[in-house]
């Protein structure tokens, strides 16, 4: 994993032009168009839910019990008035509406899937260049990580999930902790290959300070390879908080998840599947998209690691 | 070959004893009294009292931490408050089940997943190659359970071939034991195939433009033998590597599939103790399962000197 950037364009291109190119190359791969356009679609769907023909998702409606897909239910607002709805994805247990509740699901896993990309590539590029360019620090950093490495993502989600509570932060931070040392990994590799490189050489030899060297000369190398594995980071915590919370240790039941949806959707999916069918297609069609977009994302910016990839 | 083994047993000491640190602190990093946790929620004051006298908690952290791994080489994990029994006996329980879905999961993925993956090389840029990597990027899309509840769904309550849920053990009633274990294997094969198969074919796709592939085109062999001995003998490095780091994925799935099917198993007892704040259960299942993980990649690494004599340490 070297200068990726680089390699996306003709050298000798002005700056301006190369990163123009990378936009102009992105936009060309159909991956990369529909990975990114379906999860826009669903990014609106959840921005948008109150304007969707959605009502409360948390409103509970004894008399809506167990509606199957497509039945007429109405509901009685808050200031009396009544309304109309077809329930498109029918009702859950306690009557409420499957159709809003999924809808809103949505914000929970892209503000998951987001954020955890963002904490974990933050937090794991910082320890990534520490460790990379402090050789005394980089033997023990790295045991750490081997050591967590050692646990299996989920369980180690699981363990700090069950201490800390649960809770949309806590399991934010329990999904980064076991995703931070595989990019410490990653930006360590960059670095240790571009700190021989003459460029580096000549900074030195120039007197440029070490935090300078690393923000303007190494940082800039890591930065393909990291947008690549946060999209695929962000894939996979959207799956973990689904399976946290579909497990019942995740986000706290009364926020409408996807995971909580199919969790509350178990006792009677031989009869009503669609508790889980439909929260289901959401939350496989969303980290769909952004798996394929990692890969198109990875197949323009990152053509070495495509390679080995296949 | 001997000193490769020691050596390479003795590197796995320093992560085994990362994680053991971390699975200890676990509790000892948090603000609350550690022997109120382990007691449980109705514990009595005096309980909670000689637990921390038998953990030795009024000492200092470096010598609790060797008495704790005293106790745990000695597989004495303590007692469970949640379930009324020793950590250790409770683990013997549930390890048959969960052995047996893993066991039949690697075997039915590795059958299939290199084969497909050996055939979407040979075939790259046909319709096989890209219906095993469509499949492959779904299979690590579609989240574990509802895979599951999909196939419950057709094959149990739709079409009635197979029971539901539940686990019998292999003792007891063979067929039974089969006809139960066959889903939830599949279900948690999906993910592992995916991964394995990618793997297979990127590994065997650059294998496959090396000389010795062409001499043995030339020599007139047939495309299985080469395919077979030639190509996936030389690209088995990798494809085995993965599937040892794919235990990892494993081991998340069997906790989700065996809530899914109700199987008694370790992935079982593992989110029963979460939600039964059961820590010294939780503490003993990370540590098993970290230290199988570690194990496997262990032996594969050691199964590596073999299948490629280039390699030597």
């Amino acid at each position: 994993m070297t200068a990726v950037v680089e390699q996306a364009a003709p050298d000798g291109a002005p700056l301006g032009d190369r990163r123009r190119n990378v936009w102009k190359q992105l936009l060309r791969n159909p991956s990369v168009l529909i990975g990114g356009g379906v999860l826009l679609a669903i990014a609106l769907l959840g921005l948008l839910a109150p304007l969707l023909g959605t009502i409360d998702p948390a409103a509970i409606n004894p008399s809506n019990r167990n509606k199957n897909p497509g039945t007429e239910i109405s509901m009685r607002l808050d200031d009396g008035t009544k309304v109309e709805r077809t329930a498109w994805m029918g009702t859950d247990t306690l009557g409420r509406d499957v159709y809003s509740r999924v809808l809103y699901g949505a914000r929970i896993s892209l503000i998951v899937g987001i954020s955890v990309a963002a904490i974990s590539i933050a937090v794991g590029l910082f320890i990534g260049l520490v460790s990379g360019y402090i050789r005394w620090l980089d033997g023990i950093v790295m045991r750490v990580m081997d050591g967590l490495m050692a646990i299996p993502a989920i369980l180690l989600a699981i363990a700090l999930v069950s201490l800390w509570g649960a809770g949309l932060f806590t399991v934010i931070i329990a999904i980064v902790v076991p995703e931070v040392p595989r990019v410490v990994r990653l930006v360590r590799s960059v670095v240790l290959s571009i700190r021989e490189e003459p460029y580096v050489e000549a900074a030195i030899s120039l007197g440029t300070p070490t935090p300078v060297l690393m923000v303007r000369h190494i940082m800039p190398n890591t930065v393909a390879p990291l947008i690549v594995q946060g999209t695929y980071i962000c894939a996979s915590a959207i799956l973990v908080e689904a399976i946290l919370s579909f497990l019942g240790i995740g986000i706290p039941s009364i926020i409408p998840t996807w995971g909580n949806i199919m969790a509350e959707g178990r006792q009677l999916f031989r009869v009503f599947p669609h508790n889980i069918l439909f929260p289901g297609i959401f939350l496989a069609l969303t980290v769909l998209a952004v798996n394929i977009m990692g890969d198109g994302l990875r197949d323009t910016l990152d053509p070495k690691m495509a390679k080995r990839a296949g | 070959m001997l000193t490769f083994i020691g050596r390479r047993l003795f590197a796995t000491i320093p992560v085994v004893g990362m994680v053991a640190l971390f699975v200890f602190l676990m509790l000892r990093m948090t603000p609350a009294d550690p022997a109120a946790i382990i007691a449980g929620d109705y514990a009595t004051t005096e309980q909670i009292a000689e637990i921390r006298e038998k953990l030795g908690l009024n000492k200092p952290l470096h010598e609790q931490f060797v008495i704790w791994v005293g106790r745990v080489v000695q597989g004495d994990f303590g007692e469970s408050f949640f379930f009324k029994k020793t950590v250790a006996s409770l683990i013997a329980q549930r390890l048959e089940p969960t052995i047996a879905l893993a066991v039949v999961t690697i075997v039915l993925s590795v059958l299939i997943a290199v084969p497909i993956g050996v055939l979407a090389a040979w075939r790259q840029g046909s319709w096989v190659d890209r219906t095993v990597m469509g499949f492959s990027v779904m299979g690590f899309s579609v989240p574990v359970f509802v895979v599951g509840y999909a196939l419950i769904f057709i094959f149990s309550v739709r079409l009635d071939w197979l029971p539901v849920q539940g686990y019998v053990r292999i003792g007891e009633d063979f067929g039974a034991f089969l006809e139960r274990l066959i889903l939830p294997a599949i279900t948690l094969s999906v993910i592992y195939i995916a991964l394995i198969a990618r793997i297979s074919r990127a590994s065997v796709l650059e294998v496959l433009n090396e000389d010795y592939i062409r001499t043995a085109r030339a020599k007139g062999l047939s495309n299985r033998v080469v395919l077979m001995k030639h190509a996936l003998r030389n690209a088995a490095v990798p494809i085995v590597t993965v599937i040892g780091i794919g235990i990892a994925l494993l081991i998340g799935g069997v906790v989700v599939t065996e809530s899914v099917y109700n199987i008694p198993g370790l992935g079982r007892l593992t989110v029963d103790a979460v939600t039964g704040r059961d820590y010294p259960t939780i503490q003993a299942v990370i540590l098993l399962f970290s230290v199988a993980y570690v194990g496997v990649n262990l032996v594969i690494d050691l199964v590596y000197t073999l299948l490629d004599p280039r390699i030597r340490y």
